[in-house]
């Protein structure tokens, strides 16, 4: 048949045997994509009167929008938080490798860490230069070459000490001089962060809260002792998430619940939502635990990794930040003590795990880790669903949930083997 | 006039199905000469159009030559809205098979030149040779397409206001919201439809039988639209038991007669020589 695409020369791709995730539901619909976006078909039939030009046979699988990681400290033996000989490449390394994970975007995390991985220090002050991690790694899309950087997810140093967790006591700060100046201060440059974590208790944090949101960068409490009022007073400023819920936090306790309680307050600005992350690998939180806030705020639920160096690496002892870690099975311990220093498993393992602890649907389980984030960074006009208009990042899954392929901006970046 | 009647819906719209596929593989349409098929929408001939993708899907059947001609869209109602004429195609019929684009053929309600558009079709199908096989429906109403009450029985495409009977009728598929009902369409003309080679109407179900009646024992009438058929060299009523609830148990045991008969005879003689089951 003759072509008569009149909007683009573009080759068109038709997904065909698949069922794809939109409008919350799997649906029997052939997915199309064009330069890198999803088509709407029936425009292209009316409007353009075309066709495709290539057809993928998905024989039966499931397709869902490409995964989001909003924290990952570093896997297959590169710590993002580790300044190193050559920062881009070690990122680069972990980006095209969790795209066997079905990640398509992620936020590089760097946890609590002396300044000179932020930004450049005067040679005076340090006895040896280090190179910087932050100015190096610049937002950019995902393709073969391995997933897309978002920003930076900074996770401190503007934390509790009490609930420090696995993060360096002596680079923790408090906002002296005031606030932002503090930030600007500590991190040199705020060009490519997605995200801070800090915690709202800490004096002047609520000028910080209110700065970073304007800014358009969201703001994350975690590694606090806040109590709920601190913590609703943080969301009225700006505050969208909760880092590893449940985790570096103070219990939840009937009369003051927390930063937990933010799942259920009625405090919440109108027309905003408070997403809160979870690592779903059997291990940061019981399924119980899991269950009882995904049923409290179920559309609030982002599935994380937290993913550390030793992601993807065999047991044995290895670098975070700072600190040795050491690995047993699916445990990562601060080596020498039973504190948890972030988890090893992969983002589609803890969807599957997700999926079965709390018996959510298929949809739910995987816009935990797709659309939620999305809707969380509000990249959701073109990430993290499968819209007409919205970038072509995605992912192949079996029934069971394993990634079988993973594809961005509609080009093929990683195919499981036979 | 042909009056096959079939148990149930699902059996009368399979009837219609094969009955379209089997014209168009005898047709042995080609990139010189294209099938023209003319098409309704609404929920009678819903199951009509899933047996032929089935058949489409078993590759019995490839609509890679033919061109079709819907019978109507409203007026003023966004080409994405869901209860569009083009959302319905799209998603009941042309998304699911091989049909090429520039040979699917729906009037446009929102263009600024309402008759132009209109006057446009009837030189499209024209210039595609004629309707080889024109499908229709019936409203309660007895219309044909969009040709209310009182629409003149020589009448060409056009645009048309609808009747009180048409947009309570549509008004479910609205959220039974008259407000939200289109008033206006554009709508192939009897006249139109007449000067098709052949006419296929489906009429299923009880609400239909009255309009089945007034069609087919009554006198042609302007009230009655469909009724101008009677005056058509080949036409085929396709109906399933309710639909001929109204009608004269002779008229009913004729017409079944005559099927399991003759043209029943011949009929499945020619099929079974011309395509597989």
């Amino acid at each position: 048949m003759p072509s008569n695409k009149s909007v683009s020369d573009a080759p068109i791709t038709q997904f065909i045997n698949c069922r794809i995730l939109r409008d919350h539901q799997l649906q029997r619909e052939d997915l199309w994509v064009r330069d890198g976006r999803i088509l709407d078909p029936e425009k292209l039939f009316f409007d353009e009167q075309g066709y495709a030009d290539k057809r993928v046979d998905c024989e039966g699988s499931i397709i869902a929008p490409g995964f989001i990681d909003v924290q990952i400290n570093g896997g297959y033996g590169i710590d993002f938080s580790q300044a190193s000989e050559d920062v881009v490449a070690g990122i680069s390394f972990v980006a095209k490798k969790i795209l066997e994970h079905g990640v398509t975007s992620f936020c590089p995390t760097l946890v609590t860490s002396p300044p000179a991985v932020y930004h450049k220090v005067p040679p005076t002050l340090e006895p040896r230069w280090e190179p910087l991690v932050l100015p190096q790694v610049k937002v950019h899309n995902g393709g073969a070459h391995g997933a897309g950087v978002l920003g930076f997810h900074l996770e401190g140093p503007f934390i509790s000490l009490e609930k420090k967790g696995a993060h360096p006591e002596q680079f923790l700060r408090t906002f002296r001089s005031g606030g932002i100046e503090d930030v600007m201060e500590a991190y040199g440059s705020l060009d490519n962060v997605a995200m801070v974590t800090l915690a709202p208790e800490l004096a002047s944090s609520q000028s910080v809260v209110r700065e970073l949101s304007k800014r358009g960068i969201t703001v994350s409490l975690g590694h606090s002792v806040a109590n709920l009022a601190q913590a609703e007073e943080a969301v009225k400023h700006g505050a969208s998430f909760i880092t590893h819920l449940f985790n570096a936090m103070l219990p939840f306790h009937h009369r003051d619940p927390g930063i937990v309680g933010l799942l259920t307050s009625d405090q919440v600005p109108a027309g905003r939502t408070v997403y809160y992350g979870m690592i779903a690998d059997g291990i940061h939180t019981n399924p119980a635990a899991l269950r009882i806030a995904h049923r409290a705020h179920p559309s609030g639920l982002v599935l994380v990794t937290d993913a550390i160096t030793a992601m993807g690496l065999p047991p044995g002892r290895h670098t975070l930040g700072q600190q040795v870690i050491e690995i047993q099975g699916l445990n990562a311990y601060v080596a020498g003590t039973t504190t948890l220093c972030g988890s090893i498993a992969t983002l589609d393992m803890c969807i599957r795990h997700f999926k079965q602890a709390s018996g959510c649907s298929v949809e739910e389980a995987l816009e935990a880790a797709s659309l939620h984030p999305a809707q969380l960074l509000g990249i959701s006009h073109k990430k993290g669903n499968l819209d007409y208009g919205s970038d072509a990042d995605l992912v192949l899954l079996d029934d069971g949930l394993n990634v079988s392929a993973t594809y961005i901006s509609g080009d093929e970046v990683w195919r499981r083997g036979p | 006039m042909r009056l096959v009647i079939l148990d149930e819906y699902d059996l009368a719209s399979e009837w219609a199905a094969k009955y379209i596929r089997n014209r168009i593989i005898q047709f042995q349409p080609c990139a010189e000469r294209y099938f023209t098929l003319g098409l309704p929408t609404g929920s009678t001939p819903y199951g009509c159009y899933q047996k032929l993708i089935e058949y489409y899907r078993s590759g019995d059947i490839s609509f890679k030559y033919v061109k079709t001609f819907n019978m109507d869209e409203y007026v003023g109602l966004p080409r994405a809205h869901p209860e569009s004429y083009h959302s319905y195609m799209w998603n009941n019929f042309f998304k699911h098979i091989d049909i090429d684009p520039a040979n699917a053929h729906i009037l446009d309600g929102n263009v600024e030149d309402l008759e132009a558009e209109c006057q446009a079709y009837e030189q499209k199908i024209a210039e595609a040779g004629g309707i080889e096989l024109f499908v229709g429906g019936i409203g309660p109403d007895g219309h044909i397409a969009f040709n209310e009450p009182g629409s003149s029985l020589v009448s060409r495409t056009r645009v048309k206001t609808l009747a009180k009977d048409t947009i309570v009728a549509n008004a479910r598929f609205f959220g039974n919201d008259l407000s939200k009902v289109p008033t206006m369409a554009l709508t192939v003309g009897v006249g139109t439809v007449m000067d098709a080679k052949e006419v296929m109407i489906l009429i299923t179900g009880a609400h239909k039988a009255f309009a089945l009646y007034k069609a087919i024992e009554e006198g042609v009438n302007h009230m009655w639209t469909v009724s101008a058929f009677q005056q058509h060299p080949r036409t085929i009523f396709v109906c399933d038991e309710d639909a001929t609830l109204e009608l004269r148990v002779k008229t009913v045991k004729y017409f079944k007669g005559n099927s399991n008969n003759i043209c029943c005879h011949c009929f499945l003689l020619w099929t079974s020589r011309n395509c597989s089951q």
